[in-house]
């Protein structure tokens, strides 16, 4: 249902200033959203201040300077820090992206950080991913065919049938789009959301599976696939240069094309 | 150890933009011409009462307010429509390049913003 309100437990209020060090000269304001499961208190914006002289361009950079020299109780998932893994997903200056490829001086002012949108909230900046990973499975992410392969190779594929996968294989699933999408805030119980149902396109795109039908057939259904209204904020905000949009519209093509 | 009870992250904190400001707005002039379709009954309906009450109707949609319902009506009226033929295009597979969906959603701003200055002129210089 659409809400345009946070439930009483999780209204943001006020939190702590840590201030920049005495001498620091080219000083940002970093807002983090904070919350402790074990504070019972509500969400709160904590403000650092840090000392851009002493930090690296990436935002990520920041959070690590703040976890290992201000406040080591911020917590947040990071890893490769090269945009290839996609933990350090949130919000950031009001759009999803990641931490690690989003530079410090793309933002202008202060930087607002907030954990992915409209997820629960394990701690600080890390949202509870079960409910996404459980829809990941339930679209049977794997090469599904019921005949043999070639005994003596791999199944085999045409340069144009692999190149029907680019675009597509390159997804980290890092949730940036999912959590962008209005309509997944609003329907995500039962919205597959752009991620899932561009990696369900990406199954259904490959010349080897041979389950198109029946994975058709799971998706044909009015909250799935069609609780996508063309919003495009997905296609927007992935930091991989994907177009979620364009594969949710492929499915629906498919759906109409098969009667 | 007792379940916590999670609390959910902020939402409305995400940055308006093009791609999602067009699509709440396509939801809001749809509501807003079921809404002004009732303006029209009324005012059908005041034209087969009498000569009296359609002009008190008459009336009423000629001052102030009633040309601000109609200029919010005929701008909900072209953007819809307009943003319903760039649904069209994306129902059949195209638009979805990001600067495509930015250029077609400018274009759809601009052409419902023509129109209705347009048909405003039209309507209020046919008034005389």
């Amino acid at each position: 249902m659409v809400e345009f309100t946070l439930p009483a437990n999780s209204k943001v209020g006020a939190g702590k200033i840590f201030k920049a060090p005495a001498g620091a000269k080219r000083v940002r304001a970093f807002k983090i959203y904070r919350w402790d499961p074990d504070a019972k208190a509500n969400p709160r914006l904590d403000t650092y201040e840090v000392d851009l002289d002493a930090c690296g361009p990436m935002v990520l950079d920041a959070l690590i300077k703040i976890k290992n020299e201000i406040d080591t109780t911020l917590t947040f998932r990071r890893s490769c820090r090269e945009g290839i893994c996609g933990s350090c997903a949130m919000n950031i200056d009001g759009t999803n992206t990641l931490a690690c490829l989003k530079g410090i001086d793309e933002v202008k002012g202060e930087v607002r950080i907030y954990p992915l949108p409209h997820m629960p909230v394990i701690k600080d900046l890390v949202p509870d991913l079960t409910h996404v990973y459980a829809q990941y499975r339930s679209i049977k992410p794997w090469l599904d065919a019921e005949s043999a392969p070639p005994p003596d190779r791999e199944r085999a594929q045409s340069v144009a049938e692999r190149e029907r996968l680019d675009g597509l294989w390159e997804c980290i699933l890092c949730f940036c789009c999912t959590t962008s999408c209005p309509s997944y805030w609003w329907n995500g119980d039962r919205y597959l959301g752009p991620a899932i149902l561009l990696q369900a396109y990406r199954w259904l795109a490959d010349s080897r599976d041979e389950k198109t039908g029946e994975r058709l057939d799971a998706l044909e259904d009015p909250f799935r696939l069609y609780r996508c209204h063309t919003i495009m904020n997905c296609t927007r905000t992935c930091p991989k240069g994907l177009n979620p949009a364009k594969a949710i519209a492929e499915i629906k093509k498919m759906l109409v094309a098969r009667r | 150890m007792t379940p916590v009870e999670r609390p959910l992250s902020p939402f409305l904190i995400y940055k308006p933009q093009l791609t999602s400001v067009l699509s709440f707005s396509h939801r809001a002039t749809g509501v807003a011409l079921s809404l002004g379709t009732l303006l029209l009954v009324w005012w059908l309906v005041a034209a087969a009462t009498s000569e009296e009450v359609f002009g008190a109707a008459q009336w009423f949609l000629g001052s102030w307010l009633g040309l601000l319902l109609l200029l919010g009506w005929s701008f909900a009226f072209f953007f819809h429509l307009c943003n319903g033929i760039r649904h069209l295009f994306w129902d059949a597979g195209f638009g979805f390049e990001l600067h495509t969906a930015y250029a077609s959603g400018w274009t759809v701003v601009a052409a419902s913003v023509a129109l209705t200055v347009i048909a405003f002129a039209a309507g209020l210089a046919v008034r005389g």
